[in-house]
């Protein structure tokens, strides 16, 4: 858990207010409804609907779940599954854990940070990229491993990231011009 | 003809999806009449993608690395000609990773298509649940699971049948019966295997678990991040219901159980058998004091009992063969196997499964062929953040829970990560503790800070700027967060510290005094140099350097300009001669 950051004005100033299509939310709201304990399962849905967890979206289910939005609030940050930022086109993950660290991921994380100029966590200008480490991809054999949109590239070196990532970009491009 | 191919998560990553679709264009174009079945895993993640041809004489030849390319050969040979293509299957060497394993929790993983029950009643599925419905009394499954020894699986080491009894005995209806698939430990994958590739075994453990308390209502909590795992357990569900082992008035023996899924959101703490209960209940997952026990009050109050998956997958096996059968594998106070997942700097790596009481170095050397490159074995990690590494000159110790305890370590789900020479101690006890600090629910004091102190002291070692007392403020700030925590994540946080502590003191102290890592591993203690004798002045490093940190020219050895080097390490991974190292 990291230091509370409550002298950064309200937790409601954090994050952005966009406006979303609320409606899109009834029919997962109607069948878990009145069903106590399901806020975990209703947020994991509006994730996948919205791709992040919009402010509005929070409020909206607590409204309708009758859960005080302090609690929507709580559940939405406490897991890590949980975004309460959108996310760029692709989701770069770089797996850190053990048997990819003591092969050398923080190597391939700061290769990626290097090739996209953004931070881990963030998401570069274009809005292609977000870099996220995550803790276990469970494919300890081929590490160091990253996911990109759900496709694992194992065995990595800083070199064969950056090729991918150029890869992909390569594709982007292409794509535009078409 | 059969062509089974391996489609665990680990598979699919190595490429199994394109071997499959390359089978099935091949069967196409070649108009054969060939069954083709999806497997999970059988353990062998290093040779990964598997594709595994059984003739209609019943002989099996396993192809390893497989490559679409491959396949076409594969199809020619072996099932056009039957033939089979001997350089592309298992050696014999790599035999003896399967061989030297005694498989009771991964008995069907790889075997079966999970996503086929009839596979599973072939390979003797739900006999046990029937066993016991129409044979035994819930006292008697009880005592049999007893008579096995079968101890908790998720890393505590908990009697299972103590567990069952006193959720039976306890007052409060109804019960309910979880498992724990928040496989949390980063390196640990084999509940993941499990359920990838026999789902039902678990279905099955559960039911037998349900009949034994008098429960008539389950829940698997599983992590999010196993998308597969959910999607396999959805299906098997849904064919355990219309065949009727799930659901009402099972087998006509008047006894109800069905089973619900519920994804985790993230949250290592959620392993914790009060944190999961709370996530389960849709609130934040932090802990709360025990007693009661999630027996006594669990899941929305009511009695309640949790065990991991590798635990629910042994019960049918003890079930149908007997508790004594399965006692008769292992050690005096730890029976049966254990399932590893076998990793890090070894040269076979995957799942094994091995009888309790082997010791360590037979796993790494035997079954995992010893350490890549040859180089020289220094510590292997047991129990991820809350285990300890255990050191070259304690390989003998037993795998069993007391013995790997008395190292300082844990036993844990069955992380196995093995390190070299080049892995700095120091800063894996920074990469543990660094995660359980991350992890850290916040609601006990001394795990929410102390751990975050420790992290700070261990950064400014590996950043060379420890000082002569941290490693006394080390151990303090450990025994005071183990004393100070409520759960079992920061009872066993300090524990990566207080061993490498413990074993690897001088290499902390070489941080500390000399500003030096003996691994050459952490950035602030060393450089990157070009050695003059053999650079060929190729201009390749300073070509790839993304920050232009390396300077030459033709004829003239190249030079790193050490202002300007980020330690990214690609010069060393480039260069073609050598000539790169580090200091």
């Amino acid at each position: 858990m990291d230091c509370c950051q409550c002298k950064k004005s309200g937790l409601d100033d954090r994050f952005p207010d966009e406006e979303v299509d609320l409606s899109l939310l009834d029919g997962v709201l109607e069948k878990y409804r009145g069903n106590p304990g399901s806020l975990i399962t209703v947020l994991q849905k509006a994730q996948d609907i919205y791709g992040y967890l919009p402010k509005k979206v929070l409020y909206h289910i607590g409204r309708e779940l009758r859960v005080k939005p302090a609690k929507v609030f709580g559940v939405a940050t406490f897991y890590a599954q949980f975004r309460l930022n959108p996310i760029g086109k692709h989701l770069i993950m770089v797996c850190h854990g053990t048997a990819c660290h003591v092969n050398g991921a923080e190597l391939i994380t700061s290769a990626l940070c290097d090739e996209l100029k953004i931070k881990e966590g963030e998401t570069t200008k274009d809005g292609l990229f977000t870099l996220q480490n995550v803790a276990c991809l469970g494919c300890c054999s081929l590490a160091p491993v990253m996911m990109i949109d759900g496709e694992a590239y194992g065995k990595l070196t800083p070199d064969k990231a950056r090729s991918v990532i150029r890869e992909i970009l390569k594709k982007e491009a292409e794509k535009g011009e078409v | 003809m059969k062509v089974i191919v391996g489609l665990g998560s680990c598979g699919i990553a190595a490429g199994g999806n394109r071997v499959l679709q390359a089978v099935e264009e091949e069967i196409k174009k070649r108009n054969l009449d060939v069954e083709v079945k999806k497997a999970g895993c059988i353990g062998m993640c290093y040779l990964e993608p598997l594709m595994e041809v059984v003739d209609d004489e019943g002989r099996s030849t396993m192809y390893v690395k497989v490559t679409p390319e491959m396949v076409g050969d594969i199809f020619e040979s072996h099932i056009e000609k039957g033939t089979a293509v001997e350089k592309y299957a298992l050696s014999d060497e790599d035999r003896g990773y399967l061989e030297g394993q005694h498989r009771i929790a991964l008995r069907n993983c790889g075997k079966i298509d999970p996503e086929c029950i009839d596979e599973y009643i072939g390979a003797g599925g739900y006999r046990a649940l029937e066993k016991a419905l129409k044979e035994m009394t819930p006292e008697g499954v009880i005592e049999e699971i007893k008579i096995s020894g079968l101890r908790g699986r998720g890393g505590a080491g908990f009697p299972t049948w103590f567990k069952w009894n006193a959720t039976r005995m306890a007052s409060g209806s109804p019960k309910y019966i979880v498992c724990n698939a928040d496989e949390g430990d980063p390196g640990a994958f084999m509940d993941r295997s499990v359920l990838e590739g026999d789902p039902h075994s678990v279905l099955e453990g559960m039911a037998i678990a349900a009949y034994a308390i008098g429960a008539e209502a389950g829940y698997i909590y599983v992590r999010a991040e196993y998308p597969l795992a959910i999607k396999r357990l959805e299906m098997a569900i849904a064919q355990a219901r219309e065949r009727g082992f799930l659901g009402k008035n099972i087998l006509g023996t008047g006894f109800c159980f069905d089973i619900n899924i519920k994804a985790g959101a993230g949250a290592f703490v959620c392993g914790e058998e009060t944190a999961l209960i709370a996530s389960l209940e849709g609130e934040r997952g932090m802990p709360r004091l025990k007693p009661p026990f999630p027996a006594q009050r669990g899941y929305m109050g009511k009695p309640t009992n949790i065990n991991n998956v590798e635990t629910f997958a042994n019960v049918p096996w003890i079930i149908k063969n007997g508790g004594k059968a399965f006692a008769s594998v292992g050690t005096e106070k730890s029976k049966g196997t254990k399932v590893f997942a076998l990793a890090g700097k070894v040269k076979r790596g995957g799942l094994v499964e091995v009888p309790m009481g082997i010791p360590l170095r037979d796993v790494i050397f035997k079954i995992g062929g010893g350490i890549k490159g040859d180089r020289k074995i220094k510590a292997v990690q047991l129990g991820g953040p809350s285990g300890g590494c255990v050191p070259e000159s304690l390989l003998d110790t037993p795998v069993d829970y007391e013995s790997i305890v008395k190292t300082g370590a844990i036993m844990g789900s069955g992380g196995m990560i093995v390190m070299d020479e080049t892995t700095c101690m120091v800063d894996m006890a920074r990469f543990f503790l660094d995660f359980t600090q991350k992890e850290s629910c916040g609601k006990c004091t001394h795990c929410r800070i102390g751990t975050k102190r420790m992290l700070e002291i261990l950064e400014r070692i590996c950043n060379g700027e420890g000082k002569d007392e941290d490693l006394e403020t080390l151990e303090e700030l450990a025994l005071n967060v183990k004393e100070g925590s409520l759960c079992g994540l920061g009872q066993t946080a300090p524990n990566p510290v207080l061993t490498t502590l413990k074993y690897f003191r001088h290499e902390y102290e070489a941080h500390i005094k000399d500003k030096k890592c003996p691994a050459r591993q952490c950035k602030a203690l060393i450089a990157y140099r070009i050695d003059p004798e053999k650079c060929r002045s190729c201009s390749l490093c300073a070509r790839k350097c993304p920050v232009n940190a390396i300077k030459g020219s033709k004829g003239q050895p190249y030079e790193i300009i050490q202002e300007n080097c980020t330690k990214c390490g690609t010069c060393k991974e480039v260069c073609r001669f050598g000539a790169v190292y580090v200091e």
